[in-house]
């Protein structure tokens, strides 16, 4: 029961994992943080969901459509958000993608109504026995997906040009610029590869509860947040990790004390590590400057 | 006391110029007559649900506009203020006229405890932060169903009586309301020029500068949040004796999205600009009677918009002039004079 748990914790917080991994990489290349990226995540699952149902494609070809498509809204975001208001006070591209986060999350309830979407696939609860808990093959999906983006992840950051000149971007914009380093190009492309993760996550966080619906980015957003500050906001690996915790911290919650306190775990969370800790597991402190 | 609140008017009416006085006065007096010209329920139920918006976005105003802190999660004060007064006076049979300050009271408090955070968190931090703090108090309310009833919400709050006479009327309520926000913008006015208001000013400018000028900065802050908290709360507890019923839906995220498009579309830190905009966006979705679910997309898309096209927002600017005549980046807010964002 209690290894079920940690399983189950896992799986939820490799899901949040992906999507803080694009909390940090925006934060780190902006200091901003992208308050639609969780509706990013719930683009990602629509597409997924779509492809699957309509078009009948197997759950690879959705998953990569789905990163393709979470790519360019993610792009589009940079684009029209934040790039026009880069130089603007920082609560202005704050309250334009939270306006953003708005719109899309009641544009999608529009289209396709508010209800909760199921595949109809026959769910015949392939499950594995692991020390004697269930594994089921959904959870071993996200398991091996979520790693192989990690570890893609990790590759284009350390050992390719762009990575090289993501993490020029985060240490330094200016210099980085005069270094000849393509600012836009590489934020932007930040963005495509930040929000790719989350696109993928929403297809397997569907697919694990079968679940899919226009509301499910803003919880999904702000817990994922919750992991990214818990790491250190513009860490790689920290937003892995808090993810990880948050994910099994929330499982426990709710399967030994109460299900009505799984949610309110992660903003207590939250706010206690903002204000204890705001540089979190892996940040550096901040100082200010005059 | 005569004496005292004749000066206050007198201090307040040497402020307005004499054709401002005039707008002011015929504008008290549409307002004051809207209900014998226009007799209608529907009318009226409009009306007061812009008076309530409109203490709510003057209180976020104080804090967001005025002193520069992001918050996400206005509503939870709301909120708070109408669970207070309402079992108050249904489980306490306590008197709606006790209820109501208790309602602002207690709201306060918790702006006192959110604001503590403002010691050490700016910006991003800070919203996000009073966005958690939102999305707690409403699962709080959801889940504690011993004193809240959850999601099933309290039926049947009773309405305020006065000398024993039961005051239900749909005319009581707008005339309350319409006092509220006098109340509400008189206090907003007093705040804004005092010494108070100069030092949130200044910590917005400039919180390292302001500290350094020996300004406690968050004393300020969390004073801001105290009072613009208690007014939410007042106008929580209005809210639910007025629709005698609330559950915590009301009180959920979309709220505070839209009390803050209120206060951004208006303009922050522009008092007629606050209330042009909770007038305006309380009266759209109504409207916009057949799209009523566009609600959410014309409240985001003003966000969005406002902040490409004009962040300072409709009335924005109009009382820069007061606040600053220095031309250079000081005056624009918020920016040190170089960044390496």
């Amino acid at each position: 029961m209690f290894l079920e748990q940690i399983l189950n914790g896992l799986a939820q917080g490799s899901i949040y994992a992906l999507i803080g991994i694009g909390f940090a990489l925006i934060f780190g290349v902006l200091g901003l943080v992208h308050f639609a990226h969780g509706e990013v995540y719930m683009i990602g699952a629509f597409i997924g969901f779509i492809m699957i149902t309509a078009f009948h494609l197997p759950v690879w070809a959705a998953l990569l459509l789905a990163i393709a498509g979470a790519a360019i809204v993610g792009f589009l975001v940079e684009l029209l958000n934040f790039r026009p208001l880069r130089k603007a006070p920082e609560y202005a591209s704050m309250i334009c993608t939270l306006g953003l986060s708005v719109v899309l999350q009641n544009a999608t309830m529009l289209i396709w109504g508010s209800d909760t979407k199921s595949l109809p696939l026959s769910s015949e609860n392939v499950a594995f026995s692991f020390f004697g808990a269930k594994l089921s093959m959904e959870q071993i999906l996200i398991f091996t997906v979520s790693l192989g983006l990690m570890v893609g992840l990790q590759y284009i950051l350390y050992r390719s040009k762009l990575g090289k000149a993501i993490r020029a971007i985060a240490q330094n914009r200016e210099a980085a610029a005069l270094m000849g380093v393509n600012i836009n190009q590489v934020i932007a492309a930040t963005f495509a590869i930040g929000s790719g993760l989350g696109g993928a996550a929403g297809v397997l966080v569907g697919l694990y509860y079968n679940a899919f619906y226009p509301t499910m980015g803003f919880m999904a957003g702000l817990k994922a947040f919750t992991a990214t500050v818990l790491g250190g906001l513009t860490s790689v690996p920290g937003a892995v990790l808090g993810g990880i915790i948050l994910g099994v911290v929330e499982n426990i919650t709710a399967a030994y004390i109460s299900s009505g306190f799984r949610d309110l775990v992660a903003f207590v969370i939250l706010i206690l590590v903002l204000f204890i800790r705001p540089s979190g597991i892996f940040g550096r402190g901040i100082q200010e400057k005059v | 006391m005569m004496n005292m609140s004749k000066s206050l008017l007198t201090s307040i009416l040497r402020r307005i110029d004499e054709k401002e006085k005039s707008l002011y006065l015929s504008l008290l007096i549409a307002v004051a007559i809207l209900p014998l010209v226009w007799q209608s329920d529907y009318v009226l139920r409009i009306a007061t649900l812009c008076g309530i918006y409109i203490v709510l976005a003057l209180g976020l105003n104080l804090v967001t506009g005025y002193a520069g802190q992001m918050c996400l999660g206005w509503a939870a004060f709301y909120g708070i203020g109408a669970y207070t007064s309402a079992l108050l006076v249904m489980r306490l049979h306590a008197s709606f006229w006790l209820a109501l300050p208790a309602a602002g009271l207690m709201a306060a408090f918790f702006g006192l405890l959110l604001g503590i955070p403002t010691m050490r968190l700016k910006n991003t931090y800070l919203a996000i932060t009073t966005l958690g703090f939102g999305e707690i108090v409403r699962l709080i309310l959801l889940n504690w169903t011993d004193l809240t009833r959850g999601s099933m919400g309290l039926p049947g709050i009773p309405s305020p009586s006065f000398l024993g006479i039961d005051l239900e009327g749909k005319l009581f309520y707008y005339y309350f309301i319409v006092v509220l926000v006098i109340v509400t913008l008189v206090t907003m006015a007093r705040i804004v020029d005092s010494r108070l208001g100069r030092a949130l000013q200044a910590i917005r400018e400039d919180e390292l500068a302001a500290k350094s000028m020996g300004i406690d900065t968050t004393r300020y802050k969390i004073i801001a949040f105290a009072i613009g908290a208690f007014f939410a709360g007042i106008a929580g507890s209005f809210f639910a004796h007025y629709s005698a019923y609330i559950d915590p839906h009301n009180f959920a995220f979309g709220e505070s999205i839209a009390v803050l498009s209120m206060v951004i579309l208006g303009g922050m830190r522009s008092l007629p600009g606050v209330v042009f905009g909770a007038v305006v966006l309380t009266l759209l979705p109504e409207v916009l009677r057949e799209a009523a679910e566009y609600r959410m997309i014309v409240f985001g898309g003003i966000l969005m918009l406002t902040m490409l096209l004009r962040p300072q927002g409709i009335f924005g600017g109009v009382q820069r002039k007061k606040v600053s005549q220095t031309p250079v980046a000081v005056g624009q807010g918020k920016q040190p004079l170089y960044q390496n964002r």
